[in-house]
C-alpha cells in the first residue's frame, strides 16, 4: 500500500494543506475527472430508491436475463431482478460499506498515531507493533475468519477491515506527528503554555490533514476491492444488492451472458481508478508545491564546498555589474546568462621553452585539447541553460592544469564533460574536446567507456559518498581492473593490494575486506585515488580531492597526489577553489568564473602578475580574509615547499 | 548475521503465537452455540448437548486451548467437523497448489517490475510515463477483475487456455503450466504495479548517486552499474514491498482461486467459512500466519545480504 512519501517535510506539507488542496484538484484535468465521476457516484447512490426503475431484489421468472431495452434499460438477471435498480443500489451499499471501514480505520489510526506520535513512550512501541500484527494476515483470511463466526454481515465484515486497515493511517500520522514534535514552533507553543491538545489540534493535525485526506482515498478503493471480493465469493449478505454479489450472479452465467458482468465490473474498476488516480493528483500536487524548495536545497548541497569568501568576491570582483546580474550570479553562479558582457580571457604567455614539470624535466606531447567548450542542460520548458561557455584548455604528459573559481562557476561541469558523465540532462552543446587526438565531445558511449578508467581517471570530491556502500572496498578495486585490464580475479586483487599499500594505507587486507562505512574520510579518499590510477591513465582529473578532508590530511593527500602524478607521469586537470592547493601542485592554471574562463598561463606568471579583476578578487580575498584558510596554504608550504 | 537471524525468527514465532491466540479466542468464543449452528435450528436440544459434548465444547476454554496448542505445536490442528477429515490433511493437500500460484506470481512480479522500472528511471519520457499509467491502473483494479477479464478474452473468446480447472504437476507438466498461467498473469499483475513504482524510484535515486559516476569513470559499462551496484542497492525498499506485496497476493489468491476453480487454499477457506468450520478455520489462519512468517524471514535475510550495514547491525 503505497504511504504518501514521509520525506515531504512538515512545515511544507502545512503549507500545502493550507493552500486548498481541492482548489488544485479543479484544476488538474485528470483530478477534475476523478472528482466529478466520484460525485455522480456518490449523487447515484443516495437518489437510488428515485432513479432505480424497480425494485432491486424483486424477482420475476419471466423476465429471467431479459435483454436491455424496454422495462429493463440494462436487461434483467438470473432471477429476473432489474440490473439497472440493482446496479444503484449496490452504488448506495457499496460506497457505504466502503465508507464505513473508512471511518474507522480513520478514526483509530488517526487518534493512535497522534498519541503515540505525541506522547511516545511506552504506547509507541505497543501500537507499532500492533500495527505490525494487524498487517501479517492479508485482510481476505481475517475477514472470512471472522465470517464464519460472525455470518455475512456486510457493515460488520467492513467495520473489522477498517480496524485491519488502520495501521495505514496509524503509520502516517505517526510519522509526520514524531516528525514535528520536537520542532521548534511545537516547544515554542508547549513553553508559551498552550495545552496538549491545543498544540495538537492547532499545530499537529495541519500537518497531518492533507496526507491523511490522499491516504483515505487510497483506502476507500482498497475498502471497496475487498467488499466486492468477499461478495463476489458468495460470501456477502444475500439480501443486500452490492458490486460484488452482481458480479458474482454473472460469473455463473459467464458462458451463456457475459454482457452481465460488465456493469458492475466497470463500476468496480472505474471507481477504484478514480480513486487511486484521485490520490496520486493530490500527491502529486503537494509535491509540486513542496519541489522548488526540495530542489533549492540539493543545489546548495552541490555548492556547499567552503569557497573564497564569495560574498566578498561578489562585491570587489563584480563591481561593474549590475545588480540585477549580480543577483543571478550569486543565486545561480552556474548559469551563464546570453547578455553577459564577455571579456576577453587574459592569457600569459608561456615561457621560451615551452615550461618544466616540478621534476625538471619538459612536458611531453599534449594529451587534451578542449575548444570553445560549451555545455547546457536542457530545460523542461525546452530551452537550454548554459553553465560552461568558450571555455578552452590543454594539458601535456606530465602537466598539472588546476582550474579555479567560485562554487558554480562551472569547473566541475567542464571536468565532468571531459568524462563525458554530466548528470542527466547535461551535454555538450558546442565545441569540441580532443584526447589523444579523439574527439570526445562527439565519441559513442561505448568508445567513451573503454577510455574511462583506462585513459582517463577520474577523482571525486566527496571521499564517502563516492564508494558504493554495499560492496566492500576490495571489490570495488577489483571489478574495474578485471574489466578494463582483463586482469584474472587472483591477479586483481593482488594489484588492488599493492595500490593500497602504494596510497598509504597502513593494513590494506584489512582495508580491502572492510565496507566503506567502516573506514575513515581521508581513508576512503585514498582508495579512490587507488581506483583511479590502478588501470594507469595518461590523464587524471581530480576534482577538488581534498575539499572534504580534515586540514592535516589535506595535506598529506595533496602530497600523495604529487608523487603519484610525477611516478606515472600523468597529465591532471586539478579543479580547486583554492590558490594554496594550485600553488602547492599545479604548472599552470585557468581562473573560471560564471561559466567561462577569464585568465589563464603558467601558475608562476598569475601569481606574480594577476590581471584580471576576478583574478585580482581571489588573491585579495584569501589576503584580507582569508585567516584560516591562508593559515592553511602557508603550513601547507611550508611543509611541503614549493618545488 | 546468525544474530539477526535468530531475533528475526524469534519475533515470528511470538507473532504466530499471538494470532494464534487471538484467533483461537475469537473463533471459539464469538461463534455462539457452535453446535447448534452445526446442527441446525431444527436439532433438539438432547442432541446439542450431544454434539458439544463430542466436540469438547463444554469444557473451560482455556482447558480447550491448551488441548488444541499441545496438539497443535505437533502439527495436529484436529478433524473437520463436517468431513471429518484431518485439519492438516486437507491444508497440506492444497498448499502446495496456493503457494505455486503465489511464489510463481511474486518471481514474475519481481522480474518484470525490476526490467520495466530500470526502464522507465533510465529512459525517463513517454516509457516512463507509459509505465505510471499501468503502475497505477494495477494497482487500482482488484486482482480478481483483472482474472475475469483475462478468462473471457484469452480461455472463451481466444480458447487459448482452458478457463477452469486445474491439472496437477505429476499428471501433465505442460497441462499444469498451462492450467496457472492465467492465475499467475491475474495474481502478478497487482504486485508487478505496487514493485515497478518503488524499484523506479529508487533506481532514480541512486543514479544520481556520487559513486554511480565514479565507477563509471573507471571504464564499467552504464549496464553493468545499473544492474549490479544501482539495483542491488535499490533492492531493499524493493524488497520489503515485495514482502508487503506477498501478503496480499496470497489474499488475492483466494480469490481468483475460485474464478479458475483451482483446488487451492482459497477453496478450502470458503467451504470452510460458509460451514463454519471452526478446527479448519483455525487451522488456515496459524498456516497462513506460518507462511506470512516464513517470507518475511527470507525477505530479511535478502535484506541482509544486499545491505552490509543491516548484516552487521
Amino acid at each position: 500500500m503505497p504511504l504518501p512519501d514521509p520525506q515531504l517535510t512538515p512545515a511544507l506539507e502545512e503549507r500545502a494543506a493550507r493552500v486548498s488542496l481541492f482548489r488544485k484538484l479543479l484544476k488538474n484535468p485528470v483530478g477534475l475527472i476523478a472528482l466529478i465521476f466520484l460525485g455522480l457516484l456518490v449523487l447515484s447512490a443516495i437518489f437510488a430508491p428515485l432513479l432505480a426503475p424497480s425494485d432491486p431484489n424483486t424477482a420475476s421468472l419471466q423476465e429471467v436475463l431479459a435483454p436491455p431495452g424496454g422495462e429493463h434499460p440494462l436487461g434483467a438477471d438470473s432471477a429476473g431482478r432489474d440490473v439497472l435498480s440493482r446496479l444503484l443500489f449496490a452504488t448506495r451499499f457499496s460506497l457505504a460499506g466502503a465508507l464505513l471501514a473508512l471511518a474507522v480505520a480513520a478514526v483509530i489510526g488517526v487518534v493512535s498515531g497522534l498519541i503515540a506520535g505525541y506522547f511516545g513512550k511506552w504506547f509507541d512501541s505497543v501500537s507499532s507493533w500492533f500495527a505490525g500484527l494487524l498487517m501479517a494476515l492479508p485482510g481476505i483470511v481475517v475477514l472470512l475468519a471472522a465470517r464464519a463466526v460472525l455470518g455475512p454481515s456486510m457493515w460488520l465484515s467492513m467495520a473489522i477491515f477498517g480496524v485491519l486497515l488502520s495501521p495505514a493511517f496509524f503509520r502516517l500520522v505517526y510519522a509526520s506527528v514524531s516528525a514535528v514534535r520536537n520542532e521548534l514552533y511545537v516547544d515554542a507553543a508547549r513553553v508559551a503554555g498552550l495545552s496538549d491538545a491545543r498544540i495538537i489540534a492547532r499545530h499537529i493535525l495541519t500537518v497531518v490533514r492533507a496526507p491523511v485526506i490522499i491516504q483515505a482515498a487510497m483506502i476507500t478503493g482498497i475498502a471497496i476491492a475487498i467488499q466486492a471480493g468477499l461478495d463476489f465469493l458468495g460470501l456477502g449478505d444475500t439480501t443486500v444488492p452490492s458490486w460484488g454479489s452482481m458480479l458474482n450472479d454473472a460469473f455463473a452465467k459467464i458462458y451463456t451472458n457475459p454482457d452481465l458482468m460488465i456493469w458492475p465490473a466497470s463500476a468496480i474498476a472505474l471507481t477504484c481508478i478514480a480513486l487511486t488516480l484521485l490520490a496520486n493528483v493530490m500527491r502529486d500536487e503537494l509535491e509540486r508545491t513542496a519541489g522548488p524548495v526540495k530542489r533549492r536545497r540539493n543545489r546548495n548541497r552541490d555548492t556547499e564546498a567552503p569557497i573564497v569568501k564569495a560574498a566578498h568576491l561578489s562585491t570587489v570582483g563584480m563591481a561593474t555589474i549590475s545588480e540585477e546580474e549580480r543577483r543571478l550570479a550569486l543565486e545561480q553562479p552556474a548559469a551563464s546568462e546570453p547578455r553577459e558582457i564577455v571579456h576577453p580571457v587574459v592569457v600569459h604567455p608561456d615561457p621560451e621553452d615551452g615550461g618544466r614539470s616540478s621534476t625538471g624535466n619538459p612536458f611531453g606531447e599534449e594529451l587534451l585539447s578542449v575548444r570553445n567548450l560549451a555545455v547546457g542542460y536542457d530545460q523542461p520548458d525546452g530551452s537550454i541553460k548554459v553553465v560552461v561557455n568558450d571555455v578552452s584548455l590543454r594539458v601535456r604528459r606530465g602537466e598539472v592544469h588546476g582550474l579555479i573559481g567560485e562554487s558554480g562557476s562551472g569547473k566541475t561541469q567542464t571536468a565532468w564533460s571531459v568524462l563525458r558523465l554530466l548528470p542527466d540532462g547535461g551535454r555538450v552543446i558546442d565545441g569540441s574536446i580532443s584526447f589523444e587526438g579523439k574527439d570526445l565531445a562527439h565519441a559513442t558511449e561505448n568508445e567513451m567507456t573503454k577510455l574511462r578508467g583506462a585513459k582517463i581517471a577520474y577523482i571525486p570530491q566527496e571521499p564517502m559518498s563516492n564508494l558504493d556502500a554495499s560492496f566492500t572496498i576490495g571489490s570495488q578495486l577489483v571489478e574495474p581492473m578485471r574489466v578494463v585490464l582483463g586482469l584474472g580475479k587472483a591477479e586483481a586483487t593482488k594489484r588492488a593490494l599493492g595500490l593500497l599499500e602504494r596510497v598509504g594505507i597502513p593494513n590494506p587486507q584489512r582495508t580491502f575486506d572492510a565496507y566503506p562505512h567502516e573506514v575513515s574520510g581521508g581513508m576512503a579518499q585514498r582508495v579512490l585515488i587507488a581506483g583511479a590510477i590502478s588501470c594507469d591513465p595518461d590523464l587524471l582529473i581530480a576534482d577538488e580531492p581534498t575539499t572534504a578532508l580534515d586540514v592535516t590530511v589535506q595535506a598529506e593527500v595533496l602530497s600523495l597526489l604529487r608523487e603519484l602524478q610525477a611516478e606515472l607521469n600523468m597529465g591532471v586537470i586539478l579543479v580547486t577553489h583554492n590558490f594554496g592547493v594550485v600553488a602547492d601542485l599545479c604548472d599552470r592554471v585557468s581562473v573560471m568564473r560564471a561559466g567561462r574562463i577569464v585568465e589563464t598561463g603558467p601558475v608562476r606568471s598569475i601569481f606574480a602578475a594577476p590581471e584580471h579583476e576576478y583574478t585580482k578578487a581571489l588573491f585579495a580575498a584569501i589576503l584580507e580574509e582569508g585567516e584560516a584558510r591562508g593559515e592553511l596554504v602557508t603550513a601547507q608550504t611550508e611543509k611541503e615547499g614549493l618545488r | 548475521m546468525l544474530r539477526f537471524i535468530l531475533r528475526r525468527l524469534a519475533s515470528g514465532v511470538v507473532l504466530i503465537v499471538v494470532i494464534s491466540t487471538i484467533a483461537f479466542g475469537l473463533l471459539y468464543v464469538g461463534g455462539g452455540d457452535i453446535a447448534r449452528r452445526i446442527l441446525g435450528q431444527t436439532a433438539t436440544a438432547e442432541t446439542v448437548a450431544q454434539k458439544t459434548e463430542q466436540l469438547g465444547l463444554n469444557r473451560p476454554l482455556y482447558e480447550q486451548f491448551v488441548d488444541w496448542v499441545s496438539h497443535a505445536v505437533i502439527g495436529d490442528f484436529g478433524t473437520s467437523w463436517f468431513t471429518g477429515q484431518e485439519v492438516i490433511q486437507a491444508i497440506s493437500s492444497r498448499v502446495a497448489v496456493t503457494l505455486s500460484l503465489v511464489i510463481g506470481a511474486t518471481l514474475i512480479s519481481a522480474i518484470v517490475a525490476v526490467l520495466l522500472g530500470v526502464w522507465a528511471a533510465r529512459q525517463r519520457g513517454w516509457p516512463d510515463r507509459l509505465v505510471q499509467v499501468i503502475s497505477v491502473l494495477g494497482f487500482a483494479i482488484p486482482g480478481f477483475l483483472i482474472a475475469l477479464g483475462l478468462v473471457i478474452v484469452f480461455a472463451i473468446n481466444l480458447g487459448w487456455f482452458k478457463p477452469t480447472g486445474f491439472v496437477q504437476f505429476a499428471t501433465s507438466p505442460s497441462g499444469w503450466l498451462s492450467s496457472i498461467t492465467l492465475p499467475v498473469i491475474a495474481l502478478a499483475i497487482g504486485g508487478i504495479a505496487g514493485v515497478t513504482q518503488q524499484i523506479r524510484g529508487s533506481v532514480i535515486d541512486a543514479l544520481r548517486q556520487d559513486y554511480v559516476r565514479t565507477l563509471r569513470s573507471r571504464g564499467l559499462s552504464a549496464n553493468r552499474v545499473i544492474y549490479k551496484h544501482v539495483l542491488r542497492n535499490a533492492g531493499g525498499p524493493a524488497l520489503a514491498v515485495l514482502a508487503v506485496q506477498f501478503v496480499g497476493l496470497l489474499g488475492g489468491a483466494v480469490i481468483v482461486e475460485q474464478v479458475f476453480a483451482i483446488p487451492g487454499l482459497g477453496q478450502v477457506a470458503v467451504t470452510a467459512t460458509n460451514q463454519g468450520d471452526i478446527p479448519l478455520v483455525m487451522g488456515l489462519v496459524v498456516v497462513t500466519a506460518i507462511i506470512v512468517v516464513v517470507v518475511n524471514l527470507v525477505i530479511d535475510i535478502l535484506q541482509g545480504f544486499l545491505n552490509p550495514k543491516v548484516r552487521l547491525s
